[in-house]
Protein backbone atom coordinates (compact mmCIF):
# COMPACT_ATOMS: atom_id res chain seq x y z
CA UNK A 1 0.00 0.00 0.00
CA UNK A 2 1.51 3.46 -0.63
CA UNK A 3 1.66 6.55 1.21
CA UNK A 4 -1.06 7.75 -0.49
CA UNK A 5 -3.26 5.43 -0.05
CA UNK A 6 -2.55 4.90 3.87
CA UNK A 7 -3.36 8.76 3.87
CA UNK A 8 -6.25 8.29 1.66
CA UNK A 9 -7.89 5.69 3.91
CA UNK A 10 -6.87 7.85 7.35
CA UNK A 11 -8.78 10.78 5.93
CA UNK A 12 -11.73 8.54 5.09
CA UNK A 13 -11.40 6.86 8.43
CA UNK A 14 -11.68 10.27 10.16
CA UNK A 15 -14.28 11.39 7.83
CA UNK A 16 -16.02 8.87 9.07
CA UNK A 17 -15.93 9.62 12.63
CA UNK A 18 -16.24 13.43 12.19
CA UNK A 19 -19.60 12.36 10.70
CA UNK A 20 -20.40 9.64 13.26
CA UNK A 21 -19.56 12.51 15.71
CA UNK A 22 -22.53 14.71 14.32
CA UNK A 23 -25.03 12.01 14.07
CA UNK A 24 -25.12 10.47 17.66
CA UNK A 25 -24.36 14.43 19.02
CA UNK A 26 -27.60 15.45 16.62
CA UNK A 27 -29.51 12.62 18.13
CA UNK A 28 -28.43 13.85 21.82
CA UNK A 29 -29.77 16.95 20.71
CA UNK A 30 -32.98 16.04 19.69
CA UNK A 31 -33.47 13.65 23.15
CA UNK A 32 -32.45 16.76 25.05
CA UNK A 33 -35.66 18.64 23.36
CA UNK A 34 -37.69 15.78 23.84
CA UNK A 35 -36.60 15.97 28.01
CA UNK A 36 -37.22 19.48 27.85
CA UNK A 37 -40.41 19.43 26.67
CA UNK A 38 -41.21 16.49 29.13
CA UNK A 39 -39.62 18.53 32.58
CA UNK A 40 -41.05 21.79 31.03
CA UNK A 41 -44.65 20.57 31.27
CA UNK A 42 -44.42 19.14 34.51
CA UNK A 43 -42.93 22.76 35.97
CA UNK A 44 -45.70 24.50 34.60
CA UNK A 45 -48.15 22.04 35.84
CA UNK A 46 -46.31 22.06 39.08
CA UNK A 47 -46.66 26.27 39.35
CA UNK A 48 -50.02 26.44 37.77
CA UNK A 49 -51.25 24.16 40.90
CA UNK A 50 -52.55 21.49 37.93
CA UNK A 51 -53.86 18.27 39.73
CA UNK A 52 -54.86 16.51 37.12
CA UNK A 53 -51.92 16.31 35.34
CA UNK A 54 -51.50 12.33 36.58
CA UNK A 55 -55.64 11.44 35.57
CA UNK A 56 -56.65 9.25 37.93
CA UNK A 57 -52.41 7.40 38.87
CA UNK A 58 -52.75 7.60 42.58
CA UNK A 59 -48.83 6.28 42.42
CA UNK A 60 -48.26 9.37 40.11
CA UNK A 61 -50.03 12.08 42.07
CA UNK A 62 -47.99 10.28 45.22
CA UNK A 63 -44.94 11.29 43.48
CA UNK A 64 -45.79 14.77 42.43
CA UNK A 65 -47.49 15.70 45.20
CA UNK A 66 -44.48 14.48 47.58
CA UNK A 67 -42.09 16.62 49.54
CA UNK A 68 -39.41 16.01 46.73
CA UNK A 69 -41.38 17.13 43.58
CA UNK A 70 -39.62 21.30 44.77
CA UNK A 71 -35.90 22.03 46.33
CA UNK A 72 -36.22 25.24 48.25
CA UNK A 73 -39.42 26.03 47.05
CA UNK A 74 -38.42 25.48 43.01
CA UNK A 75 -39.91 22.88 41.18
CA UNK A 76 -37.83 19.72 41.13
CA UNK A 77 -38.76 19.56 37.05
CA UNK A 78 -37.83 22.99 36.71
CA UNK A 79 -33.64 21.53 37.31
CA UNK A 80 -34.87 18.89 34.86
CA UNK A 81 -35.86 21.92 32.29
CA UNK A 82 -32.65 23.57 32.89
CA UNK A 83 -30.40 20.55 32.73
CA UNK A 84 -32.09 19.30 29.31
CA UNK A 85 -31.33 22.90 28.08
CA UNK A 86 -28.05 23.11 28.91
CA UNK A 87 -27.49 19.35 27.55
CA UNK A 88 -29.32 20.70 24.14
CA UNK A 89 -27.09 23.47 23.71
CA UNK A 90 -23.94 21.59 24.64
CA UNK A 91 -24.88 19.03 21.79
CA UNK A 92 -25.91 21.24 19.29
CA UNK A 93 -22.60 23.06 19.88
CA UNK A 94 -20.89 19.69 19.46
CA UNK A 95 -22.32 18.76 16.41
CA UNK A 96 -21.11 21.99 14.97
CA UNK A 97 -17.84 21.15 16.05
CA UNK A 98 -17.44 23.07 18.96
CA UNK A 99 -14.31 21.20 21.08
CA UNK A 100 -15.51 22.28 24.16
CA UNK A 101 -18.75 21.27 23.91
CA UNK A 102 -18.28 17.50 24.05
CA UNK A 103 -16.37 18.27 27.83
CA UNK A 104 -19.40 20.60 28.91
CA UNK A 105 -22.04 17.76 27.81
CA UNK A 106 -20.24 15.25 29.76
CA UNK A 107 -20.43 17.03 32.34
CA UNK A 108 -24.25 17.99 32.35
CA UNK A 109 -25.19 14.08 31.22
CA UNK A 110 -22.72 13.33 34.08
CA UNK A 111 -24.70 15.12 36.65
CA UNK A 112 -28.08 14.28 35.27
CA UNK A 113 -27.69 10.54 35.33
CA UNK A 114 -26.70 11.15 39.24
CA UNK A 115 -30.00 12.81 39.87
CA UNK A 116 -31.83 10.38 37.81
CA UNK A 117 -30.88 7.76 39.90
CA UNK A 118 -31.14 9.56 43.37
CA UNK A 119 -34.85 10.31 41.56
CA UNK A 120 -35.20 6.71 41.08
CA UNK A 121 -34.58 5.63 44.40
CA UNK A 122 -36.67 7.75 46.11
CA UNK A 123 -39.60 6.47 44.30
CA UNK A 124 -38.68 3.05 44.13
CA UNK A 125 -37.99 2.94 48.18
CA UNK A 126 -39.06 5.91 49.93
CA UNK A 127 -42.19 6.94 48.02
CA UNK A 128 -43.11 3.41 46.99
CA UNK A 129 -44.45 4.61 43.79
CA UNK A 130 -43.78 5.73 40.05
CA UNK A 131 -44.89 8.53 37.88
CA UNK A 132 -44.65 7.87 34.19
CA UNK A 133 -43.79 11.35 33.62
CA UNK A 134 -40.39 10.97 35.58
CA UNK A 135 -40.06 7.26 34.47
CA UNK A 136 -39.85 9.48 30.83
CA UNK A 137 -37.37 11.44 31.59
CA UNK A 138 -34.89 8.57 33.34
CA UNK A 139 -35.50 6.98 29.97
CA UNK A 140 -34.59 10.15 28.08
CA UNK A 141 -31.26 10.62 30.04
CA UNK A 142 -30.42 7.52 29.85
CA UNK A 143 -30.47 7.59 26.34
CA UNK A 144 -28.28 11.09 26.73
CA UNK A 145 -25.49 8.97 28.71
CA UNK A 146 -25.46 6.15 26.01
CA UNK A 147 -25.41 8.61 23.40
CA UNK A 148 -22.62 10.37 25.12
CA UNK A 149 -20.74 7.44 25.97
CA UNK A 150 -20.79 5.84 22.66
CA UNK A 151 -20.17 9.26 20.52
CA UNK A 152 -16.60 8.79 19.68
CA UNK A 153 -14.04 11.50 20.75
CA UNK A 154 -12.22 14.23 18.44
CA UNK A 155 -8.75 14.13 18.15
CA UNK B 1 -23.66 32.92 8.58
CA UNK B 2 -23.00 29.19 10.05
CA UNK B 3 -21.02 30.08 12.68
CA UNK B 4 -23.60 31.96 14.00
CA UNK B 5 -26.52 29.10 12.94
CA UNK B 6 -25.64 26.75 16.17
CA UNK B 7 -26.12 29.81 18.50
CA UNK B 8 -29.11 30.99 16.50
CA UNK B 9 -30.94 27.50 17.15
CA UNK B 10 -30.16 27.50 20.94
CA UNK B 11 -31.89 31.08 20.91
CA UNK B 12 -34.62 29.82 19.29
CA UNK B 13 -35.40 26.74 21.41
CA UNK B 14 -34.67 28.75 24.57
CA UNK B 15 -37.33 31.40 23.67
CA UNK B 16 -40.46 28.70 22.17
CA UNK B 17 -39.59 26.82 25.81
CA UNK B 18 -40.51 29.80 27.36
CA UNK B 19 -42.79 30.68 24.73
CA UNK B 20 -44.93 28.03 25.39
CA UNK B 21 -44.27 27.33 28.83
CA UNK B 22 -45.88 30.46 29.49
CA UNK B 23 -48.84 29.70 27.17
CA UNK B 24 -49.78 26.25 28.89
CA UNK B 25 -49.29 27.81 32.23
CA UNK B 26 -52.35 30.45 31.53
CA UNK B 27 -54.12 27.34 29.88
CA UNK B 28 -53.76 25.48 33.04
CA UNK B 29 -54.28 28.34 35.40
CA UNK B 30 -57.69 28.77 33.62
CA UNK B 31 -59.00 24.65 33.89
CA UNK B 32 -57.17 24.84 37.63
CA UNK B 33 -60.10 27.47 37.97
CA UNK B 34 -62.72 26.20 36.20
CA UNK B 35 -62.29 23.22 38.27
CA UNK B 36 -62.46 25.00 41.73
CA UNK B 37 -65.53 26.56 40.30
CA UNK B 38 -68.09 24.01 40.79
CA UNK B 39 -66.64 23.11 44.38
CA UNK B 40 -67.28 26.47 45.31
CA UNK B 41 -71.16 25.99 44.12
CA UNK B 42 -70.85 22.68 45.98
CA UNK B 43 -70.46 24.42 49.06
CA UNK B 44 -73.85 26.51 48.78
CA UNK B 45 -75.50 23.66 47.10
CA UNK B 46 -74.31 22.05 50.54
CA UNK B 47 -76.05 23.49 52.49
CA UNK B 48 -79.35 24.05 50.48
CA UNK B 49 -81.18 20.83 48.91
CA UNK B 50 -78.97 18.31 49.51
CA UNK B 51 -76.69 16.16 47.64
CA UNK B 52 -77.56 13.47 45.14
CA UNK B 53 -76.04 10.10 45.24
CA UNK B 54 -72.10 10.62 45.04
CA UNK B 55 -69.29 8.73 43.76
CA UNK B 56 -67.50 7.70 46.22
CA UNK B 57 -64.09 9.35 46.51
CA UNK B 58 -62.46 7.02 49.03
CA UNK B 59 -62.22 3.76 48.35
CA UNK B 60 -59.61 1.01 49.30
CA UNK B 61 -59.75 -2.39 48.04
CA UNK B 62 -60.60 -4.59 44.64
CA UNK B 63 -63.03 -2.93 42.51
CA UNK B 64 -65.14 -6.22 41.76
CA UNK B 65 -64.98 -7.20 45.50
CA UNK B 66 -68.17 -9.00 46.34
CA UNK B 67 -69.03 -7.14 49.77
CA UNK B 68 -68.94 -3.04 49.94
CA UNK B 69 -68.09 -1.68 54.02
CA UNK B 70 -69.26 2.40 53.92
CA UNK B 71 -68.52 4.29 56.65
CA UNK B 72 -69.44 8.06 57.27
CA UNK B 73 -66.87 8.73 60.17
CA UNK B 74 -65.61 11.35 62.04
CA UNK B 75 -61.51 11.53 62.98
CA UNK B 76 -62.36 12.87 66.10
CA UNK B 77 -64.77 10.00 66.99
CA UNK B 78 -62.91 7.40 69.49
CA UNK B 79 -65.60 4.97 68.36
CA UNK B 80 -64.63 5.65 64.67
CA UNK B 81 -60.97 4.91 65.91
CA UNK B 82 -61.50 1.72 67.20
CA UNK B 83 -63.81 0.72 64.46
CA UNK B 84 -61.38 1.87 62.24
CA UNK B 85 -58.86 -0.61 64.24
CA UNK B 86 -61.78 -3.66 63.46
CA UNK B 87 -61.67 -2.80 59.93
CA UNK B 88 -58.51 -2.72 59.21
CA UNK B 89 -58.13 -6.35 60.59
CA UNK B 90 -61.22 -7.47 58.09
CA UNK B 91 -59.92 -6.20 55.12
CA UNK B 92 -56.65 -7.99 56.03
CA UNK B 93 -59.12 -11.62 56.14
CA UNK B 94 -61.58 -11.03 53.37
CA UNK B 95 -58.30 -9.53 51.35
CA UNK B 96 -60.14 -9.05 47.37
CA UNK B 97 -63.40 -10.34 48.72
CA UNK B 98 -64.03 -6.62 50.84
CA UNK B 99 -64.31 -2.90 49.10
CA UNK B 100 -64.07 0.02 51.71
CA UNK B 101 -66.02 3.03 50.80
CA UNK B 102 -64.83 6.26 53.60
CA UNK B 103 -67.13 9.23 53.58
CA UNK B 104 -66.64 12.27 56.06
CA UNK B 105 -69.00 12.86 58.66
CA UNK B 106 -67.42 15.56 61.16
CA UNK B 107 -69.56 15.69 64.21
CA UNK B 108 -69.94 19.60 65.04
CA UNK B 109 -69.68 18.33 68.67
CA UNK B 110 -66.56 17.69 68.26
CA UNK B 111 -63.73 20.25 68.05
CA UNK B 112 -61.08 19.14 65.79
CA UNK B 113 -63.33 16.40 63.52
CA UNK B 114 -63.57 19.49 60.62
CA UNK B 115 -59.97 20.21 61.01
CA UNK B 116 -59.07 16.60 60.34
CA UNK B 117 -61.33 16.04 57.75
CA UNK B 118 -59.85 18.65 55.83
CA UNK B 119 -55.90 17.22 56.48
CA UNK B 120 -57.25 13.93 54.69
CA UNK B 121 -59.14 15.82 51.59
CA UNK B 122 -55.80 17.71 51.43
CA UNK B 123 -53.68 14.67 52.03
CA UNK B 124 -56.23 12.85 49.20
CA UNK B 125 -54.88 15.62 46.28
CA UNK B 126 -51.45 14.23 47.43
CA UNK B 127 -52.51 10.69 46.88
CA UNK B 128 -52.31 9.70 50.68
CA UNK B 129 -55.57 10.13 51.60
CA UNK B 130 -55.76 6.41 53.26
CA UNK B 131 -52.36 6.90 54.98
CA UNK B 132 -53.48 10.76 56.54
CA UNK B 133 -56.43 8.58 57.74
CA UNK B 134 -54.67 5.45 59.30
CA UNK B 135 -51.91 7.84 61.22
CA UNK B 136 -55.48 10.24 62.27
CA UNK B 137 -56.75 7.62 63.78
CA UNK B 138 -53.92 5.95 65.31
CA UNK B 139 -52.71 9.11 66.55
CA UNK B 140 -56.11 10.42 67.68
CA UNK B 141 -55.35 10.28 71.30
CA UNK B 142 -52.61 12.63 70.70
CA UNK B 143 -54.03 15.51 68.07
CA UNK B 144 -57.19 15.88 69.99
CA UNK B 145 -56.23 16.71 73.02
CA UNK B 146 -54.02 19.62 71.64
CA UNK B 147 -55.95 23.39 71.31
CA UNK B 148 -54.57 23.80 67.98
CA UNK B 149 -54.27 20.71 65.73
CA UNK B 150 -52.49 22.12 62.38
CA UNK B 151 -49.05 21.94 63.43
CA UNK B 152 -49.42 18.31 64.34
CA UNK B 153 -51.22 17.77 60.94
CA UNK B 154 -48.93 19.75 59.30
CA UNK B 155 -46.27 17.33 60.65
CA UNK B 156 -48.36 13.95 59.82
CA UNK B 157 -48.48 15.86 56.44
CA UNK B 158 -44.32 15.88 56.79
CA UNK B 159 -44.43 12.07 57.77
CA UNK B 160 -45.95 10.86 55.13
CA UNK B 161 -43.65 13.19 52.64
CA UNK B 162 -46.21 15.32 51.36
CA UNK B 163 -45.40 18.64 49.57
CA UNK B 164 -46.33 20.19 53.04
CA UNK B 165 -46.49 24.13 51.52
CA UNK B 166 -49.02 22.58 49.28
CA UNK B 167 -50.95 20.47 52.01
CA UNK B 168 -51.28 24.15 54.11
CA UNK B 169 -52.76 25.45 51.08
CA UNK B 170 -54.69 22.82 50.13
CA UNK B 171 -55.96 22.69 53.92
CA UNK B 172 -57.60 25.86 53.38
CA UNK B 173 -58.76 25.69 50.06
CA UNK B 174 -62.66 26.33 49.27
CA UNK B 175 -62.32 22.97 47.05
CA UNK B 176 -61.43 20.75 50.07
CA UNK B 177 -63.56 22.36 52.41
CA UNK B 178 -66.61 22.16 49.69
CA UNK B 179 -65.70 18.42 49.23
CA UNK B 180 -65.97 17.77 53.17
CA UNK B 181 -68.98 19.68 53.14
CA UNK B 182 -70.50 17.56 50.16
CA UNK B 183 -70.07 13.90 51.19
CA UNK B 184 -71.86 15.68 55.10
CA UNK B 185 -74.67 15.97 53.01
CA UNK B 186 -74.61 13.11 51.34
CA UNK B 187 -74.24 11.24 54.65
CA UNK B 188 -77.40 13.36 56.11
CA UNK B 189 -79.62 12.80 52.44
CA UNK B 190 -78.83 9.40 53.43
CA UNK B 191 -80.07 9.37 57.28
CA UNK B 192 -76.44 9.72 59.22
CA UNK B 193 -76.99 11.69 62.19
CA UNK B 194 -73.92 9.53 64.47
CA UNK B 195 -70.34 8.05 63.55
CA UNK B 196 -69.23 5.76 62.85
CA UNK B 197 -72.51 4.83 60.86
CA UNK B 198 -71.27 1.41 58.73
CA UNK B 199 -73.47 -0.02 55.26
CA UNK B 200 -72.55 -3.64 53.79
CA UNK B 201 -73.70 -3.66 50.51
CA UNK B 202 -75.74 -0.32 50.81
CA UNK B 203 -77.59 -1.78 53.44
CA UNK B 204 -77.29 -0.36 57.68
CA UNK B 205 -75.42 -2.25 60.03
CA UNK B 206 -76.38 -1.21 63.82
CA UNK B 207 -73.98 -0.99 66.48
CA UNK B 208 -72.07 -2.42 67.97
CA UNK B 209 -69.40 -2.95 65.61
CA UNK B 210 -67.42 -6.10 66.97
CA UNK B 211 -65.26 -7.80 64.81
CA UNK B 212 -67.74 -10.85 65.02
CA UNK B 213 -70.70 -8.56 64.39
CA UNK B 214 -69.01 -7.18 61.36
CA UNK B 215 -68.19 -10.69 60.12
CA UNK B 216 -71.18 -12.01 60.32
CA UNK B 217 -72.37 -9.17 58.39
CA UNK B 218 -69.98 -9.36 55.65
CA UNK B 219 -70.80 -13.37 55.55
CA UNK B 220 -74.09 -12.95 55.59
CA UNK B 221 -73.59 -10.35 52.45
CA UNK B 222 -71.14 -12.13 50.89
CA UNK B 223 -73.86 -15.32 50.89
CA UNK B 224 -76.44 -13.13 49.38
CA UNK B 225 -73.87 -11.96 46.34
CA UNK B 226 -73.59 -15.72 45.76
CA UNK B 227 -76.81 -16.61 45.35
CA UNK B 228 -78.38 -13.57 43.77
Amino acid sequence: MTTRQKQSEKSSARDSLARARVVFNAIAAVVALAGLADATYLTVAHLAGDNSVCGPSQPCSIVLGSAYAQIAGIPTAAFGAVAYFSAFSAATLAAFGYPRARSFLIVIVAAMFAFTLWLLYLQAFVLHAFCPFCLLSAAFTFCLAGLTLATPPAR
Amino acid sequence: MKRYFPFILIAAVAMLTVGSGAMLYRAKQRSVAAAAAPSAGATAGATGTGASAMTPEHVRGASGAPVTLEEFGDFQCPACATTAGVIQALEKVYGKRLRMIFRQFPLPAHQHGRDAALATEAASLQGRFWEMHDLLYEKQATWSREPDVRPLFESYAQELHLNVPRFKKDFESEQVAAQVDRQREYGVSRGVQNTPTLFINSQLVTPPFTPERLQEAIDAAMSGHKSS
